[in-house]
């Protein structure tokens, strides 16, 4: 029998991503071993042209990483999906739009206003800008499309598979080859990872109280942190009770609260709401002026709660007025 | 998707879809057979009609036919709100065989009909909330109810007549009764009558032995001085904080002799009596009035040396045999349990201050009415004897109607008992001080059982009757006879023209007004009340003394101004609406508790400390939270804060309600 065939892909991502496959360390000769790797652009030298020439569905599974923010990202991932059998999101900005889907913040002509003319490290008195198509001497350049907004890959194809984390853990990734490989895959649309919030894998988890009450938020810079204490019970905004586990809770164990990187659990429609709610529900005030007093207390509240999932969101991103 | 049980959804949706006309309430602002036809087109949809009531009888046979001949096994109306008919439909739906809970309201009445003014957008938004209730009752489960038993005590809250006459009809049959009342004695605004209207009764006569009868019954309890501070549960199980307290006074052992009060360290009464409305004076160690129940004296940390200084011969604990007097005696605070609660909380007068061009406050001899109830009341201030503040009788007495009543100014409603007891005051001032009694009124009201009689006695008696409403009253003589009195400026609009009245004395029927702590008393029982404060009923003809909140049920004038018939009829129909709940012996529960998902929950411990009825524990072996079902009334919180959807609710579930505003939103 022949070996299955597989790719990656990268989009709009930092590479983390990629690195988290060559994480694998000595694993990855046993996945090279196990499939043919057919597409691989960051690792090897593979076109455009190599993927339109495959046969629809040639390629078993291709891991996706990155959030589709320019045309070229969309057409590709048309592509992809044509040509894949099974197509797995790669990493939280492929599952939720990641850190570059907090550029939905901002509408499109705000962020190319900011960046080719107001960033400290631009100087464009003529305001020159991009463009799709520029004449020069030798013929036309294109450029692909910079897109209204940013978007998850299951907001632009069909999408089988999660995987979820910034980038997805190990752990994580040996089990997903193993299930394609063994061909043993659950429902279609599953993330995967345990369906169950971090606090149930964290070490802290015993010393959490039961009648948790938030009086006051601090960031991780503010205390010494108290390597044994529930985060969450010392102000520090944790999301581990909202956020998947899987990772074997790396943050915490460095001393650091979880920043939600995996996600919600499958139950929850928009990560950031669940994580909202839960802290507000918790706080020990009622009266209506402390709370506002403690809210305002939350530097960035979207960049707390919704990190890696913005585009995921009920609201997406801000309106294009 | 994990539900709460197995085998709870009965196959793809047959949906059966109504929509009520009810009369023209809703047809007129919705055009009722284009949603019918609209909500054929809807997936799982078998049959669509529309009903002049759906709710009548023939209204639900036509759900029950149709449940039948089609095979349905969902039931969409869209009617009234569900407070209305979700009962009433849910049953519909049950009589046919279906479980109850495959039914869902959409309300085109109260949501649509009555607020919207163009029937086209009507139409189309009753269009989206029918397209919404079909996708969710797709979802629908079935649910059974749970049978709570109920706890067989009653709570009453406030002893006026209303409160009294509740008490004594459901200890008489045999039920147990705790009576809280604020003050130190029981009694309310009656025990300070001295006659009451029409039939010119002594209040005390009638009063004061239901008072006793209170007191000596073994089936009441009665705690004065003491006030509901925290009510939990629901109907059937109350538990109840009431918090006593203290009078310094032990109550066991005072036998109300007062030797204490004549021996008080102030040989003088030195301190305003609230009772009497401070028309006198009474000492810091004081029973209100002599037929107090309890018959027990109280003292007032204030005004007393010992409780205010620290420092005092306590006369009166030398005095008193029975060793009643504790200055140690702390509050008191206890929990009681009960299976129903009537408040009948009362009313206070209008403070007439609001309308200073009456003079209240700046001219002494203007009297409010309770005053003078207090002036003329054989065991009052001045035992009966109709005087003025200086001691001297009034020759001429002026009585104002609707101060504070039917006025934009203050209180824009009719007070309802001014008016009679306005006439009773004239009749009693007449007959004790044979003034000449003038009555400044805008309508007379008297519409009662032997009430216009008692108008036309008055009339004969030959009190003058000036309609008009009063302008100021002043002490700005113009004509020598004017000189020394207060002159009632008015608008005789029965002659047509303004007119000046000297009086020596003035009485302003103040208004009824809600007691100021409605508020606070509403939210801790969890009933309504209207924006001047009077609690409301559930129904104002047909639930006159329910509340929204099932087990909770209003006497007296705590609804809205009423006489003491009226009061005393009310009083007896929460008496009887209680103890039908509580001999019936059990209620059923929604069924839409809260449950948890062990397979999603990761025990992070959020919902725990949310439920406010401590129903949500940890299961330390599974590493999950538990929910006690027996604890828990469904209020959702714990299901709003699980930030991984462990907890869900029944009825409410998250799919349930996504589908729910899919449909309307797609519609739109
Ligand atoms: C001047 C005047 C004359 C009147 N004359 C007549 C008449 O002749 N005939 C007639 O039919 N009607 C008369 N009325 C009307 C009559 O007063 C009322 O119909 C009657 O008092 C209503 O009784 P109630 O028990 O509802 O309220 P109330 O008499 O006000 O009693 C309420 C009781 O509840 C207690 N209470 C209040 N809040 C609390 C709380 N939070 N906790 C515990 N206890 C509380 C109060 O202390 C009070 O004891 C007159 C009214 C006025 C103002
Ligand atoms: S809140 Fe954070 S630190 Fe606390 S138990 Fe959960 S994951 Fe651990
Ligand atoms: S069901 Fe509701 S809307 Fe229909 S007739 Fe009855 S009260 Fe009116
Ligand atoms: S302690 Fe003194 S002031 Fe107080 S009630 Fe007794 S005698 Fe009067
Ligand atoms: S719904 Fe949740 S919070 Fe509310 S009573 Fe039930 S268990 Fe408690
Ligand atoms: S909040 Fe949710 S996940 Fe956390 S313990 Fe409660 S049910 Fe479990």
């Amino acid at each position: 029998m022949s070996k299955p065939k597989a790719g990656f892909n990268w989009f709009a991502s930092c590479g983390g991503c990629e690195e988290a496959v060559v994480d694998l360390h000595e694993a990855i000769l046993d996945v090279v071993a196990a499939v043919d790797i057919v597409f691989w652009p960051c690792a090897m030298d593979f076109k455009k042209d190599d993927v339109r020439a495959m046969r629809d569905g040639e390629m078993d599974v291709c891991f996706i990483n990155g959030a589709i923010r320019t045309s070229e990202e969309e057409e590709i991932a048309h592509l992809l999906r044509r040509k894949t059998k099974i197509v797995i999101a790669f990493g939280s900005c492929s599952h939720m739009g990641g850190i570059p889907g907090l550029g939905n913040l901002f509408t499109r002509d705000e962020i190319l206003e900011h960046d080719f003319t107001q960033s400290f490290s631009v100087v464009n008195p003529e305001k020159t800008y991009p463009q799709e198509v520029t004449k020069v001497p030798e013929g036309e350049v294109e450029l692909p499309r910079f897109l209204d907004y940013v978007r998850s890959l299951n907001q632009v194809i069909d999408v089988d598979y999660y995987l979820p984390g910034c980038p997805p853990p190990v752990a994580l990734l040996r089990n997903a080859v193993q299930a394609v490989l063994s061909g043993e895959l659950p429902p279609r649309g599953t993330v995967l990872a345990p369906d169950k919030a971090l606090c149930q894998e964290c070490p802290r988890l015993d010393s959490k109280p039961d009648d948790l009450a938030i009086t006051e938020f601090k960031r991780p810079q503010e205390i010494i942190i108290d390597e044994e204490k529930c985060l969450l019970a010392q102000g520090l905004l944790c999301l581990g009770p909202a956020t998947r586990s899987g990772c074997g809770a790396p943050c915490v164990n460095g001393n650091m609260p979880c920043t939600g990187c995996l996600g919600p659990t499958s139950r929850v429609k928009d990560y950031g709401l669940s994580t909202m709610t839960v802290f507000a529900s918790l706080f020990e005030s009622k009266d209506e002026k402390e709370i506002d007093e403690l809210v305002d207390k939350i530097v960035d509240p979207v960049g707390s709660f919704n990190r890696y999932s913005l585009p995921s969101t009920f609201l997406h991103r801000k309106a294009n007025v | 998707m994990s539900n709460n049980g197995n085998g709870r959804t009965n196959g793809s949706p047959r949906i059966g879809v109504y929509i009520c006309h009810c009369g023209i309430n809703i047809a007129a602002k919705v055009d009722v057979e284009r949603v019918t036809r609209f909500a054929e087109t809807l997936p799982g949809v078998v049959v669509s009609k529309e009903y002049k009531f759906m709710c009548s009888d023939p209204g639900q046979e036509l759900i029950q036919k149709d449940i039948r001949e089609h095979d349905l096994n969902r039931i969409v109306v869209a009617s009234c709100s569900p407070l209305m008919h979700e009962e009433t439909f849910r049953k519909a739906t049950a009589n046919a065989g279906l479980n109850p809970f495959y039914f869902q309201m959409a309300n085109i009445r109260e949501h649509v009909s009555w607020v919207t003014k163009d029937k086209d957008l009507g139409t189309e938004k009753a269009k989206a909330l029918v397209a919404g209730a079909v996708r969710r009752v797709s979802l629908h489960q079935a649910l059974e109810k749970k049978r709570v038993d109920v706890h067989p005590d009653v709570l009453i809250v406030g002893g006026g007549i209303a409160g009294i006459h509740a008490a004594l009809t459901i200890a008489n049959s045999g039920r147990k009764v705790l009576l809280v009342e604020r003050e130190p004695t029981i009694g309310g605004h009656m025990a300070m009558f001295d006659k009451t209207f029409p039939t010119l009764d002594c209040a005390a006569c009638i009063l004061t032995p239901k008072m006793s009868q209170v007191k000596d019954h073994p089936n009441i309890t009665l705690w004065s001085y003491s006030e509901v501070t925290k009510v939990d549960g629901f109907a059937g199980n109350f538990t109840i904080q009431v918090t006593r307290k203290p009078r310094y006074v032990n109550e066991d052992e005072c036998v109300g002799c007062m030797l204490c009060i004549d021996s008080c360290v102030y040989k003088q009464a030195r301190v305003d009596d609230e009772f009497n409305q401070g028309l006198s004076k009474r000492k810091p160690i004081y029973i209100p009035f002599p037929q107090a129940t309890p018959p027990v004296v109280v003292i007032d940390p204030e005004t007393c040396m010992q409780l205010s200084k620290g420092k005092c011969k306590q006369l009166c604990a030398e005095a008193c045999e029975k060793h009643a007097i504790d200055f140690n005696q702390k509050e008191e605070v206890i929990e009681v349990q009960a299976g129903a609660i009537i408040l009948a909380t009362g009313f206070k007068t209008f403070n007439p201050m609001r309308i200073p061009e009456y003079g209240y406050g700046r001219y002494l001899n203007v009297y409010t009415s309770l005053e003078v109830e207090r002036l003329v009341n054989a065991s009052g201030p001045t035992g009966g004897e109709v005087v003025l503040r200086d001691g001297s009788k009034p020759k001429s007495i002026a009585i104002i109607h609707c101060v504070g009543s039917r006025d934009h100014k203050t209180n824009k409603y009719c007070s309802r008992v001014c008016c009679m007891y306005s006439l009773k005051l004239a009749h009693l001032m007449k007959e004790r001080s044979n003034a000449e009694v003038y009555n400044f009124y805008i309508d007379m009201r008297t519409p009662g059982k032997g009430y216009e009689e008692f108008y036309d006695k008055l009339l004969e008696e030959g009190t003058h009757f000036i309609r008009g409403r009063v302008a100021e009253v002043t002490d700005w003589a113009l004509t020598d006879a004017e000189e020394g009195k207060m002159i009632v400026r008015v608008e005789d609009t029965l002659v047509g023209m303004p007119r000046r009245i000297p009086v020596d004395m003035v009485i302003l029927s103040v208004g009824l007004e809600a007691q100021p702590d409605a508020d606070d008393v509403r939210r801790l029982f969890g009933v309504s009340c209207s924006k001047q404060g009077w609690f409301t009923e559930r129904h104002p003809k047909l639930a006159p003394v329910s509340t929204a909140t099932d087990g909770v049920f209003l006497a007296g004038a705590c609804q809205g101004p009423k006489d003491i018939p009226d009061t005393v009829a009310q009083a007896g129909a929460a008496a009887a609406e209680a103890l039908a709940m509580i001999d019936k012996g059990f209620v059923e529960l929604e069924p839409n508790t809260a449950f948890i998902d062990e397979e999603v929950c990761s025990g992070c411990k959020s919902c725990i400390p949310m439920c406010p009825y401590t129903a949500i524990k940890r299961d330390d072996e599974k590493k999950v939270a538990v929910i006690n079902e027996a604890l828990c009334k469904g209020c959702g919180t714990c299901v709003a804060t699980c930030p991984s959807g462990a907890a869900q609710q029944n009825l409410f579930l998250d799919e349930q309600i996504y589908e729910e505003i899919e449909g309307v939103l797609n519609y739109v």
